[in-house]
């Protein structure tokens, strides 16, 4: 489908395929073409990209964990885990306009810059989310019925969860510390000082732990951002490959040329290929784009960072109760959008 | 352009097979004979300064129009050396089929299965080679350059 369309237009395709993180896919997407075209996105932007980003990786674990608590009977969990996501998705809807297809990054930039207000209410939704984090961690971290359904279920080892391609908390829960933010840093990951935990078994508890913390080390990284947020421009000053502003296509002649150039002909990369990957929710997100020089890319391929973790699903529940299939199934984390694209 | 260590090593390794390699904007890239597919990815993994432990991804792209048609790509990482590659192999409409690499790295099994779904090349030696996300009865393979965009097949009448 991405095939059919401009570089620009499969921007709202990346949106659905983590619907729970469409962010961090928006992201994804946009440094894989700017790596093709050769360019780098203003600092300003990269900044507001890694707040994005780790917002949306907050929703994402929020979400996985209070779905979790949920199937395994503490519904209570749940209601206070969607109370923090609701707040997290505020704030994605005052950045974007939309709470879940978000559709806010764009090649070379972003659709807007931050509102007035956001950091202050950052700070808010971050302090609301913290007494939630701990009431979620005193209902499930020591719950006794909790702790028998995950604990020791979904175990693997790591060399074979390396086989099988796991990324992501699943990955980090079996001891392994790999994490693209901190091995290949995009953006500008490198500045930031924040942790990678890591599990010993990798059993369904130890992914549930490993979320956990990267709840709070997500929050640390943007409260961080804000204060070495750069003033400057979102956007990179090279016209023929950014989306315009809307003001600027009303009031000049030349934005409203490329305007035309871009929406029409869409953005010409040059030819060849690239493979850019971003820690997603649920490990690395992996672009694969091909373009022929055109305004459509030739081809454009998602690494789904659940697909090889469902294929193991079989060896996680080999010699199981039915019963462990839910927990384990949860922990996995499979994104339907991201799984089958 | 200077050749990074992984495709400087395969050179040494493989002079008849590696059929081109190049570094663009730093993707280590090489292009490999089909055939020999399964030895350079059981050497990729198992030399000790290379160790690609990880098979990130597995897909194909369709160069209608060009012979040969398809190319199957392999993106490897390396965690302890922190290193990728891509690895390419061109497969030929006419004989449509590529050793596969389950043997390697189990988690292909599923990835090959969705590119034997999605663009009908064969993986010789797969342990289950049938579909994997389209139903067995869909005829044609959908992200081939050929297939038309608005295709409709409904799937009629249960499954049995």
């Amino acid at each position: 489908m991405c095939e059919y369309g401009t570089w620009q237009q499969v921007i709202p395709y990346t949106d659905r395929l983590n619907y729970v993180s469409p962010l961090i896919n928006n992201v994804g997407y946009a440094l894989a073409v700017e790596k093709l075209i050769g360019v780098q996105a203003p600092e300003r932007c990269q900044y507001i990209r890694v707040i994005a980003s780790e917002l949306s990786r907050i929703a994402d674990h929020l979400t996985n964990v209070a779905a979790g608590g949920l199937e395994l009977g503490a519904f209570t969990a749940f209601l206070y885990f969607v109370e923090a996501r609701e707040l997290v998705w505020d704030l994605i809807e005052m950045l974007c306009g939309a709470r879940v297809t978000a559709n806010y990054v764009r090649i070379g930039g972003l659709k807007n810059d931050l509102p007035d207000g956001f950091q202050e209410k950052t700070k808010q939704v971050f302090a609301r989310c913290r007494e939630l984090w701990k009431d979620v961690d005193k209902l499930l971290t020591k719950n006794r019925i909790f702790i028998d359904r995950v604990k020791d279920v979904g175990n693997m080892p790591a060399d074979e969860a390396i086989a099988y391609g796991f990324t992501g908390p699943c990955l980090r829960a079996c001891g392994v510390p790999y994490d693209v933010r901190k091995s290949q840093p995009y953006l500008v990951y490198d500045r930031f000082d924040f942790e990678v935990p890591i599990g010993e078994t990798g059993d369904n508890f130890d992914k549930y732990l490993v979320r956990m913390e990267e709840i709070l080390q997500s929050m640390r990284i943007v409260e961080q951002a804000f204060q070495q947020l750069p003033s400057g421009p979102v956007n990179i000053d090279m016209p023929q490959f950014r989306w315009q502003s809307k003001d600027d296509i009303g009031s000049r002649i030349d934005s409203l040329i490329f305007h035309f150039k871009t929406v029409i002909e869409g953005i010409k990369p040059p030819p060849g290929e690239i493979y850019q990957a971003v820690e997603g929710g649920n490990g690395e997100v992996g672009f694969y784009l091909v373009s022929d020089g055109t305004g459509k890319p030739y081809k454009c391929r998602v690494r789904p960072p659940c697909f090889p973790l469902t294929a193991a699903m079989s060896r996680m529940m080999k010699g199981r109760l039915i019963a462990d299939i839910v927990p384990t199934f949860d922990m996995i984390n499979m994104i339907g959008g991201e799984c089958d694209r | 352009m200077q050749a990074s260590v992984t495709l400087k090593k395969l050179a040494e390794r493989f002079p008849g097979a590696i059929l081109e390699t190049h570094s663009h904007r730093g993707d280590d890239t090489a292009v490999v004979k089909k055939e020999s597919i399964l030895e350079i990815c059981t050497f990729l993994r198992n030399d000790e300064s290379l160790l690609y432990n990880f098979m990130m991804d597995l897909t194909a792209v369709d160069y209608l129009g060009k012979d040969p048609r398809f190319e199957v790509v392999y993106h490897l990482f390396s965690l302890k050396h922190n290193m990728r590659v891509r690895i390419k192999a061109r497969v030929p409409e006419s004989d449509c089929s590529i050793d596969s690499i389950v043997l390697v790295w189990i988690g292909a099994n599923w990835f090959e299965r969705e590119v034997y779904d999605m663009y009908g090349i064969t993986f010789n030696g797969h342990p289950e080679m049938r579909r994997i996300l389209l139903y067995e009865e869909f005829e044609g393979h959908p992200l081939r350059k050929d297939y038309p965009l608005k295709k409709r097949q409904p799937l009629i009448g249960p499954i049995n």
